[in-house]
C-alpha cells in the first residue's frame, strides 16, 4: 500500500493577521514604513509644502550657505535647496515608479501566461527574456536618449522594459511549481475559466514574491534614475534628486554641504526599501511555505543519506473537527501482553534488544517537551522477526529512531532505557552509535529513492561503509557489494553498480538498501516500512527477500509498518501500537487471530480483505447482469 | 440500459524529451463503459496508465486515438470552453489530500468556488456549503477554516464535498483512499458509497488495492502495462481471477492470516515458476 505519510498536526496559531499588521510588529519594518509613507505624502504635497518657489533664481543666492531663511542653503543657480529636494521628491518617484509598472506588467503578465500555458510562447518569452538579460542597461539607455531625447519619463520606461526579466523570471518558476499541484486540476474540472484559475489560484501563490521584487526594483529604478540624472542625460528644466546631485558635485569644493541633501534623500530612500522587501519576505514566505513533511537529512553509518520522515501525533490538536480514525478505544497503560505459541517457544532465545518504559519527546519553540512515545517496552529476540504496527502518528517510527539514535532535530529520549546486546543506547555517545549503527544495527528505510545519494554511484554507496566500518580493502568491498547485489536479485549486478540511483526503479533500489543494509553482516535489522512505497506483486518480491535473508543469516529484524499483510507474511511476534503506547504485545497468530485489546480488533475489523465484493449494479426494474446474459 | 460513460481504443502518448524523440504511448487502445449509478473499479500498478485514463475522461490528458463518448456525445475532443460545460457532470477526487486542495483558501471558498464559477450568486453558493459539509459528515463550523487544520481523511470529504457541489453523475475518483490509515479508509469508502446510492452517481474508482476495489466496485477492470486485460464482475476478478496478471495481483497482496498467508506465497510462487517454465 503507497501511503503517503500524514503531516504532523501540530497545532499552529493560525497565521491570518494582516501583512500590515505582521510588518508593523517588526521595528526594521515599521521604521522603513513609516519613513516611506513620508517620502510617498512629500511627493505628493511637495509642491505646496516647499518655503520657495523651486524654479526661481536668485543671484543673491548663489551657493548660499545654510541660514535660517534658507536650512539647507542654495545651489549655483540661486535654488533653494529645500524647497527643489521637496519638489524633486515627486518626479524622483514617479519616474521610479514608472519603471516598476512597465517591469510589472510585462514581466508578471508574460510570466504568466509562458507558465501556466506553456508552448510556444514559453519558448519566445524565454528567447526575449534571455535576450533583454544579455544587454548591458546603461549602455542601452544612453542610447535610448541620443534616440528619443531627454525624456526622463521614457528612460524610465526603457528601464522599465529591462527589469521586466526580473519579474518574469520570478513569476515563470513560481506558476510552473505551482501548475502541478493538483488543486488546479481540481480548478479546471470545477469549470473555472482560465482567467479565474490565474486570478485566484496561481496568482495567490506568486503574490508575495512579487511584492518582495516590486521593492527591491523600485530602489533600483530609484538609483538608476538618479545616475541618469547626475550625469547630465536628464532634462534640466525639471528637479530631481539626481540632478541635484549633478549639481553639487559641480561645486563639491566650494559648499561640500549640499552633496549631502540628495544623497541623503536617495539612499535613505532606497535602504528602506530593502528593508520592508527584507521585513515583507520574513513574513510573507513564512506563511506561503506548504508544510508537506518533516525531513531531515540524516547521515546514517552507512554513510548514506537518510531522509527521515516522521509524523508526530498531539492527540486531539485543535484542529479535530471530528474524529476520522475509529471509535479510539480508552488507552490504558497497560500493554496485553500474550504468552508465547508453540511455535515462538520453539525458538525462545535471548533478547538482542530491550527496549523498557522509552519515553520520547520533542523540544517545543516555548521551552516545553511534546511527549509522543509514552513508556513502551519491548523485546527483540535473536533471530526472530518482531512486528511494530500501528497507524499513522502512533510513534512507532519514532521508537524505531530512538533505538537508531536518528531522532530528528529537537527529538530525545526523555526517559527510559535501550539496551542493545549489552550495550546501553539510550543515553549513548555518538561515538558509541557510529560503531553500532551501520555495522551491528542495519537499517532499511521506507523511500528508497530518497535514501540513495542521487550524485554518487550505487557501487560506491554500498562499497564506502565496508572500507570504512569493516576495513576492507576496495576490491574486496567491491568484490563482496557486486555479491550481495546478485543475492538481493538484481538481473545484472555489475551495471547496477556502476549506475546511478535514478538510473533504476524503486523496487531496485530497496533491493539495493537492503543488500547495503545486510552487508555488515548485522545482528538487528530495522526496517521502517520497507515495501510501503512498492507496488503489491514488487512488495511480494522483496518480502520474499526479506524473509530469505533473515532465514539464511539468522538476524533479528523489527519490522515497523502499518499492513497487517505484511506482519502475517513475515513476523514471529507482534507490537500494536497506538498513540505513543503499546497496547497489545504477542505471537502473531494470537495477534491476528485472537486479539483481546479492542483496538486491536478495530484496526482488524477495518480490514477490508474479508468482507463480500459489492456484486453487480442492479437497477431499478431490470434483470441482474447474470440473468440477462 | 445505455452506458454514461463509454471509453472505445483509447490511445494516450505524450510527446517524448528531445527532438525526433518516440512519443510515449500511456494507454494503448483501451474500452470501457461506465453505467449510471455504477462504480467501475480500475486496477493496476504504477505505471500501468489507470491515471492517465482518469485524466482522459476529465479532459487533463490528451486523446491520441480512439474515443470517449459521455452520455452519447464525443468529449475526447472538445475545446476549453465545451469542456468547461461539463463541469456539472463529471467531478473528480484525486489522491493526495495535501495537494488537492489550495493552502491559502478557507473550506468555504473552496467549496463555492465550482458554483460561482456557473454563476450562482455568492450568498446562494455560500448557503449550499452547510448542506455539502452535512453531506460527507464536517460540522458547518468547517466552513471557516483552511485545509492545513484538518486530517487527511477530513481533508479528502472536504474534496468529496467539493466533487458533489455541482451534482454531477459521474466522478472519477484516483486513488482517493490510498493515502489514509486502515480505519479511515474504511469511512471514507463508506461514505463513497452512501453518496453513490443517495444520488445515484456513478464512480470511476482507481486504485492499486484490490481489497479496496472489491468493497467498492459493481465491476472491475484490470490495467497491465497501458492495456486492459481482464474486466469482470467486482467478485469474479477479485477472487476468481482468470488472467495471469490479475492472478499474479491477487496473490501478491498479503493477507492478515499468517497459516493462509503460507499458502498463498506457495501457490504465488509456484504460479511464477510455471511462468518461467512456460518462458524457457
Amino acid at each position: 500500500m503507497t501511503a503517503i505519510d500524514i503531516p504532523p498536526a501540530i497545532p499552529t496559531a493560525p497565521v491570518r493577521a494582516s501583512l500590515l499588521r505582521r510588518l508593523v510588529r517588526r521595528p526594521l519594518g515599521l521604521a522603513s514604513a513609516i519613513f516611506l509613507v513620508i517620502v510617498a505624502i512629500i511627493a505628493v504635497v511637495g509642491e505646496w509644502i516647499a518655503p520657495y518657489d523651486p524654479n526661481k533664481a536668485s543671484l543673491q543666492l548663489v551657493l548660499a550657505p545654510p541660514s535660517p531663511a534658507h536650512p539647507l542653503g542654495a545651489d549655483s543657480s540661486g535654488f533653494d535647496i529645500l524647497s527643489r529636494l521637496l519638489v524633486a521628491t515627486q518626479v524622483s518617484m514617479a519616474a521610479a515608479l514608472v519603471a516598476l509598472v512597465t517591469a510589472l506588467i510585462l514581466g508578471v503578465i508574460s510570466g504568466l501566461i509562458a507558465g501556466y500555458y506553456r508552448g510556444w510562447f514559453d519558448s519566445v518569452a524565454s528567447w526575449a527574456t534571455s535576450l533583454i538579460m544579455a544587454l548591458p542597461g546603461m549602455v542601452v539607455l544612453l542610447a535610448a536618449r541620443a534616440v528619443l531625447g531627454p525624456s526622463v519619463w521614457l528612460a524610465m520606461l526603457v528601464f522599465g522594459v529591462l527589469l521586466a526579466p526580473a519579474f518574469n523570471r520570478l513569476v515563470y518558476a513560481a506558476v510552473v511549481a505551482v501548475r502541478g499541484e493538483l488543486f488546479i486540476d481540481a480548478a479546471v474540472v470545477s469549470g473555472l475559466s482560465d482567467m479565474r484559475i490565474i486570478g485566484r489560484h496561481v496568482l495567490s501563490v506568486v503574490r508575495a514574491p512579487i511584492i518582495i521584487q516590486s521593492a527591491i526594483v523600485l530602489s533600483i529604478g530609484i538609483a538608476i534614475q538618479a545616475g541618469l540624472e547626475f550625469l547630465g542625460m536628464g532634462d534640466t528644466a525639471v528637479p530631481t534628486w539626481g540632478q541635484m546631485l549633478n549639481d553639487a558635485f559641480i561645486n563639491m569644493y566650494k559648499t561640500p554641504l549640499s552633496l549631502v541633501w540628495p544623497s541623503l534623500a536617495i539612499s535613505l530612500t532606497c535602504i528602506a526599501l530593502t528593508l520592508l522587501a527584507n521585513a515583507m519576505r520574513d513574513e510573507l514566505e513564512r506563511t506561503v511555505v506548504v508544510r508537506r513533511r518533516r525531513r531531515r537529512a540524516v547521515t546514517t553509518a552507512t554513510g548514506s543519506v537518510a531522509a527521515v520522515t516522521t509524523s508526530i501525533a498531539t492527540g486531539g490538536g485543535d484542529g479535530e473537527l471530528i474524529d476520522d480514525s475509529v471509535d479510539v478505544p480508552v488507552v490504558s497503560a497497560e500493554t496485553i501482553v500474550h504468552p508465547d505459541d508453540a511455535l515462538t517457544s520453539a525458538q525462545l532465545t535471548e533478547p538482542i534488544l530491550r527496549i523498557r518504559d522509552l519515553h520520547v519527546g520533542y523540544d517545543q519553540p516555548d521551552g516545553s517537551v511534546l511527549e509522543v512515545v509514552h513508556g513502551v517496552s519491548l523485546e527483540v529476540r535473536k533471530g526472530e522477526v518482531h512486528g511494530l504496527i500501528g497507524e499513522s502518528g502512533s510513534g512507532k517510527t519514532q521508537t524505531a529512531f530512538a533505538v537508531l539514535g536518528l531522532l530528528p532535530r529537537g527529538g530525545s529520549v526523555t526517559s527510559g532505557a535501550i539496551d542493545y546486546d549489552g550495550t546501553a543506547l539510550h543515553s549513548a555517545p555518538e561515538k558509541v552509535y557510529a560503531s553500532i549503527r551501520g555495522s551491528r544495527i542495519g537499517y532499511i528505510p521506507q523511500e528508497p529513492m530518497s535514501n540513495l545519494d542521487p550524485s554518487f554511484t550505487i557501487g560506491s554507496q554500498l562499497v564506502e561503509p565496508l572500507r570504512v566500518g569493516l576495513g576492507m580493502s576496495t576490491r574486496d568491498a567491491r568484490a563482496k557489494s557486486l555479491a550481495l547485489l546478485e543475492r538481493v536479485g538484481i538481473p545484472n549486478p555489475k551495471r547496477t553498480f556502476a549506475a546511478y540511483p535514478f538510473e533504476v526503479s524503486g523496487g531496485m533500489a530497496q533491493r539495493v538498501l537492503i543488500a547495503g543494509a545486510v552487508s555488515t553482516d548485522p545482528d538487528l535489522i530495522i526496517a521502517d516500512e520497507p515495501t510501503t512505497a512498492l507496488d503489491v506483486t514488487v512488495q511480494a518480491d522483496v518480502l520474499d527477500l526479506l524473509r530469505d535473508l533473515q532465514r539464511e543469516r539468522g538476524m533479528a529484524m523489527l519490522l515497523v509498518t502499518h499492513n497487517f499483510g505484511v506482519v502475517s507474511d513475515l513476523c514471529d511476534r507482534v507490537t500494536v501500537m497506538q498513540q505513543g503506547l503499546f497496547v497489545e504485545s504477542g505471537p502473531v497468530r494470537t495477534i491476528l487471530k485472537k486479539p483481546s485489546h479492542p483496538y486491536t480488533q478495530s484496526l482488524l475489523d477495518a480490514i477490508l480483505d474479508e468482507g463480500p465484493a459489492r456484486g453487480p449494479l442492479v437497477a431499478a426494474g431490470e434483470q441482474p447482469e447474470g440473468a440477462r446474459a | 440500459m445505455n452506458a454514461l460513460l463509454e471509453v472505445e481504443d483509447l490511445v494516450v502518448e505524450y510527446p517524448g524529451k528531445g527532438l525526433r524523440a518516440q512519443p510515449f504511448r500511456a494507454l494503448k487502445g483501451v474500452s470501457l463503459d461506465i453505467r449510471p449509478g455504477e462504480t467501475m473499479g480500475l486496477v493496476g500498478e504504477s505505471g500501468s496508465g489507470k491515471t492517465t485514463l482518469g485524466r482522459a475522461v476529465l479532459g487533463l490528458a490528451p486523446v491520441t486515438e480512439g474515443s470517449i463518448r459521455y452520455a452519447g456525445r464525443d468529449i475526447g475532443h472538445l475545446g476549453r470552453r465545451p469542456r468547461r460545460a461539463l463541469a456539472d457532470q463529471i467531478q473528480v477526487v484525486f489522491q493526495d489530500p495535501y495537494s488537492s486542495l489550495n493552502p491559502s483558501l478557507t473550506i468555504e471558498q473552496i467549496l463555492t468556488e465550482p458554483l460561482t464559477a456557473r454563476g450562482v450568486a455568492g450568498t446562494q453558493a455560500k448557503g449550499r456549503v452547510r448542506d455539502l459539509l452535512d453531506r460527507v459528515g464536517l460540522p458547518a463550523g468547517a466552513a471557516t477554516r483552511l485545509p492545513r487544520e484538518f486530517s487527511g481523511g477530513q481533508r479528502q470529504r472536504i474534496a468529496i464535498a467539493r466533487a458533489l457541489a455541482l451534482s454531477p453523475r459521474l466522478i472519477v475518483c484516483d486513488e482517493p483512499v490510498s493515502a489514509l490509515d486502515l480505519s479511515t479508509q474504511a469511512r471514507v469508502l463508506d461514505l463513497l458509497i452512501e453518496i453513490q446510492e443517495n444520488t445515484g452517481v456513478a464512480y470511476l474508482f482507481i486504485t492499486h488495492d484490490l481489497a479496496v476495489v472489491r468493497h467498492i466496485s459493481h465491476r472491475v477492470a484490470v490495467m497491465y502495462r497501458g492495456e486492459l486485460v481482464e474486466t469482470g464482475d467486482g467478485d469474479q476478478v477479485t477472487s476468481r481471477p482468470e488472467h495471469p496478471y490479475t492472478q499474479r495481483l491477487f496473490l501478491a497482496a498479503p493477507v492478515p492470516d499468517p497459516d493462509e498467508q503460507q499458502e498463498r506465497r506457495a501457490a504465488r510462487r509456484a504460479l511464477r515458476a510455471e511462468a518461467e517454465g512456460d518462458a524457457a
